[in-house]
């Protein structure tokens, strides 16, 4: 441990019991990092709103009823929430569902091909966000009917 | 049965760490394949999807068995991540168990309901 600290090598900053305040706005973020963290969110996301999916998938194929239901949400609403509030929540539920499956299809192809490096990382994290982000804009756009 | 005492006696760790990798990447794929086949019979129906064309993609029997299949694999793959986010961010042994023990009885009983849709239909 001796030789770390020698003056020859350049301080780095230590972090230990990260303070959320101080500490986390000093972190960098490279993009792996934010598909990463990303990922994460996305899937929290998905598990908070289980029950909304199951609700969908419920409504949508139980009964001709039923599915008038399920589409009527997306028009006048759901309940007191209305309409525009049921697409918001959808379209979050699209962007977390695309790229939570573009995110853990980047993380297979690690496994699978060990490309590991830093270059190749970043890559990858460019061709996820690309993909998911797009994909969410083209469905989000039908979506909300504007095609 | 392994050695287990002297010099490679284990002492650390409860060994799941292989089988939870391995099982989230099973279970992850499996739901690939499941949103593949779904996605292609939706392309594949012919004029407006509606009420009929989207409820008949889970009628056949395989198909059901198939998303049971599914909601198995997702709520043991969402076990293992919010497990792992609970581990990293939540420190408070109490805190952690409790919300441990909530995802749990969440997910069983979010399965629970979308079983119980599957075999209604």
């Amino acid at each position: 441990m001796t030789e770390l600290a020698t003056p020859s090598r350049p301080q780095r900053p230590e972090f230990r019991n990260i303070n959320a305040f101080k500490d986390l706005p000093t972190y960098r973020w490279p993009l792996a990092s934010i598909v990463s963290g990303m990922h994460r969110v996305s899937g929290l996301i998905m598990f908070l709103l289980l029950p909304f999916i199951i609700w969908l998938f419920d409504t949508s194929v139980s009964s001709e009823y039923s599915y008038a239901r399920f589409s009527a949400a997306f028009g006048t609403g759901l309940g007191l929430l209305p309409g525009w509030f049921i697409k918001l929540v959808a379209l979050a539920l699209i962007w977390a569902y695309l790229h939570h499956l573009t995110a853990g299809l980047r993380h297979l192809r690690m496994d699978i091909t060990h490309a590991v490096s830093k270059e190749a990382g970043r890559h990858s994290a460019i061709v996820t966000l690309v993909l998911s982000l797009g994909l969410t804009a083209v469905l989000g756009a039908k979506l909300f009917a504007l095609y | 049965m392994a050695v287990n005492y002297g010099s490679k006696r284990l002492v650390v760790g409860a060994h799941y760490g292989l089988r939870d990798w391995l099982a989230q990447r099973v279970t992850a794929a499996l739901m690939v394949l499941f949103t593949l086949i779904v996605l292609v019979k939706v392309l594949a129906t012919r004029g407006p999807l509606g009420y009929e064309g989207w409820a008949g993609i889970f009628a056949p029997q395989w198909m059901k068995a198939l998303t049971f299949a599914v909601i198995v694999a997702l709520i043991w793959h969402v076990w293992v991540g919010m497990r792992e986010i609970w581990m990293d961010y939540i420190k408070p042994v109490w805190l952690r168990l409790s919300l441990q023990v909530f995802t749990l009885v969440w997910l069983v009983g979010c399965a629970g309901w979308a079983i119980q849709v599957l075999w209604r239909l």
